[in-house]
């Protein structure tokens, strides 16, 4: 049996799920973007897959919103304490 | 060749006068209508705080333009815009049919409710 130490910083361990699926999203609009909001970090970095929890297809549609956003200044390309 | 669902959403600079900016929203909009075009939908959404300064402008007046057209005319349409210079920046896009779906929701102001029932839920 091998012997695994319990991760310390593990934040949540509850099984992720994507949203856009469980709440039946299909289109994710680039001109909202508070909605947009909850995928970049306090710099404007779009967050990875593992830290949202998307599966890759609206992962991918999730990036491209962004980059639209950021396309027409809703959303910066840099910044300090977005949030 | 059939109609597809396009959307355009521009950027002029604040600098001008309300009247300028509502002849330049019309130009283009009777730009497409004269080239056949299907305008679903015009909103303004006025005079916007951007997060970037765009040539030195650090606010903008948005224009959302939504409209059912021919391919080929989206060609001439920005070029149009291009010429223009009162508009800083520009972007179309097109709308498969669940994009459409919600924009008619959108349009319809149902989305306030389902922002908020996702934010509980998520």
């Amino acid at each position: 049996m091998t012997l695994r130490n319990e991760p310390i910083n593990r934040v949540e361990n509850r099984k992720k799920y994507c949203r856009f699926k469980k709440n039946g999203i299909k289109y994710i609009d680039y001109k909202d973007p508070n909605f947009l909001l909850k995928f970049v970090n306090e710099q404007g970095k779009i967050l990875p897959r593992r830290l949202t929890g998307n599966s890759a297809k609206f992962q991918r549609k999730v990036a491209n919103a962004i980059k639209k956003a950021r396309h027409l200044a809703l959303l910066p390309f840099v910044a300090d304490g977005l949030k | 060749m059939f109609q597809k669902n396009y959307e355009t959403v521009f950027i002029l600079t604040p600098v001008l006068s309300d009247v300028q900016m509502k002849d330049t929203v019309d130009k283009f909009v009777n730009l497409l209508k004269e080239e056949g075009a299907e305008i679903v939908n015009v909103e303004n959404w006025g005079l916007k705080k951007m997060a970037y300064p765009i040539q030195k402008k650090s606010t903008g007046f948005y224009v959302l333009v939504e409209f059912k057209s021919l391919p080929t005319l989206i060609k001439k349409f920005e070029l149009e815009i291009r010429r223009d210079e009162k508009v800083m920046r520009f972007l179309t896009t097109v709308l498969d049919k669940h994009a459409v779906a919600y924009a008619d929701k959108r349009r319809k102001g149902e989305f306030n409710k389902k922002a908020e029932a996702k934010e509980e839920q998520a």
